[in-house]
C-alpha cells in the first residue's frame, strides 16, 4: 500500500463513523479532502467519477471505490470500500439485537430525534456541493431542476433520467 | 417486541448472496427501494415492520445503510457466514462493473461525447440528490418545532457553506442536537 492509500484508508475509516444518512452524505467532506486538501484528484476527475458511480448499478459507496482506484488501482479500490463499510458493519453486527430491545427507551428516542436533522442537513450539503460542481452551463442547471422536479413529484425510475441526461450530454447540450 | 415470523423456507447462504446481488444489479440511484422489494415482497424473509425497524437501525448506525442492512439480514439468517455472503453479494458484482466503467473512462475519457455524457449524468444526479434533500427536509420543517430546522440549517452552514472538517464539526452538532432534543421533550 502506498502512503497516499494508507492516509486515505485511515481518513475514510474515521469518516465512515460519521456517515449518518449514507455514504452520499460524505461527498462534500470527501471533496474537501481529496481535491482541496490533498490534490489527489482534479475537480474534473472528481465530477467524472461521481457521474460514473451514478451510472453504475449498486450502492452509492461505489464513488469511494473509484477514488480508491484512482489513488492506488484495484488494491486502492478494495481498501477504500472496506474502509467505508467495515466499521459500520462491525457496529451493526454487535448492535443488531440490542436495538430492538431498547425500542421504547427514552435515550434511543432522544438520540434518533437529535440525529435526524443532521442527516437531512448533510444531504442538503451534498446537493449544494454537487450542484456547484455539475452546473457550469445554463442547460445543466435546467437539467438539474427538471430531474429534481420529476423525481420529487413522480415515481419515475431514476435510471431513465440519468439516461436522458447522458444522451443530451453526449449530443453536446450540456 | 415483535415476534419474528420465520420465513417458510430459511434462506441458504447462496440465497442471501443472490438476493443482495439482485438488489445491487437493479439499483440505480439507491439500493434501498430494491432491497424492500426483494426481501419483503418477493422473498418474504422480513415483514414490512421488521424491514422498517431493521432499516431504522442501519440508517442510524455509521456507514452505508445498505451494507449495514446486508450484515443485519445476513446475520439473522446465517450468522457470520450469512453476513459475509450477503455483503459479498452486494459489493462483488458492483465493484467489478464500476471498475470496468472506470477503465473505459481511463481510455476514452477525453472523447468529447463521453465527456458530455458524464456532464449530463452529473447534472441529473445533482437533481436527484436535490429532490431527496427536499423529500427529507419537508417532514422536518412541518413539525412546527424550532429545533430540527435550526440544526438542519447549522449543519448546512457548517459543512456545506463554511466547509468545516466533518470529523469535529459533526460530533459537536450531534452532541448539541441530542442534548437539546432531550431537554425540550
Amino acid at each position: 500500500m502506498s502512503p497516499a492509500l494508507i492516509a486515505l484508508v485511515i481518513h475514510f475509516g474515521l469518516l465512515s463513523l460519521l456517515a449518518f444518512g449514507g455514504a452520499g452524505a460524505l461527498t462534500p467532506e470527501i471533496h474537501r479532502v481529496v481535491v482541496d486538501q490533498q490534490g489527489w484528484l482534479t475537480e474534473r476527475q472528481f465530477l467524472d467519477y461521481f457521474a460514473i458511480a451514478q451510472a453504475a448499478p449498486g450502492p452509492n459507496v461505489l464513488f469511494i471505490t473509484l477514488i480508491g482506484w484512482h489513488v492506488d488501482g484495484v488494491t486502492g479500490a478494495l481498501a477504500a470500500t472496506m474502509a467505508m463499510c467495515l466499521p459500520g458493519a462491525a457496529f451493526t453486527w454487535v448492535v443488531a439485537g440490542l436495538w430492538q430491545r431498547f425500542r421504547d427507551h427514552p435515550w434511543r428516542q432522544r438520540i434518533q430525534q437529535g440525529i435526524a436533522p443532521l442527516t437531512v442537513g448533510l444531504v442538503c450539503c451534498t446537493a449544494w456541493v454537487m450542484i456547484g460542481l455539475a452546473d457550469h452551463h445554463w442547460f445543466a442547471v435546467v437539467l438539474t431542476l427538471a430531474a429534481a422536479l420529476v423525481s420529487w413529484r413522480t415515481r419515475f425510475n431514476p435510471l431513465w433520467l440519468l439516461a436522458v441526461g447522458a444522451a443530451l450530454g453526449a449530443a453536446g447540450y450540456v | 417486541m415483535s415476534q419474528p415470523s420465520p420465513p417458510l423456507k430459511p434462506p441458504t447462504l447462496f440465497d442471501l448472496f443472490i438476493a443482495f446481488q439482485t438488489c445491487a444489479l437493479h439499483a440505480f440511484g439507491g439500493v434501498l427501494p430494491f432491497a424492500r422489494r426483494e426481501l419483503v415482497e418477493k422473498r418474504g424473509w422480513l415483514t414490512e415492520q421488521e424491514f422498517t425497524e431493521t432499516l431504522g437501525l442501519c440508517q442510524f448506525l455509521p456507514g452505508p445503510n445498505i451494507s449495514n442492512l446486508s450484515i443485519a439480514v445476513g446475520k439473522r439468517f446465517g450468522g457470520l457466514k450469512g453476513a459475509t455472503a450477503a455483503f459479498i453479494g452486494l459489493y462483488g458484482i458492483s465493484i467489478v462493473i464500476v471498475l470496468g466503467l472506470a477503465m473505459i473512462y481511463g481510455h476514452y475519457g477525453k472523447v468529447p461525447a463521453l465527456q458530455g455524457a458524464l456532464n449530463g449524468i452529473a447534472a441529473v444526479a445533482a437533481g436527484l440528490i436535490l429532490s431527496m434533500a427536499l423529500k427529507m427536509a419537508l417532514p422536518q420543517l412541518k413539525q412546527r418545532r424550532w429545533l430540527p430546522p435550526l440544526f438542519m440549517a447549522l449543519t448546512f452552514i457548517a459543512i456545506g457553506l463554511l466547509r468545516l472538517p466533518l470529523l469535529w464539526a459533526l460530533p459537536l452538532l450531534a452532541a448539541g442536537s441530542i442534548w437539546l432534543a432531550g431537554k425540550s421533550s
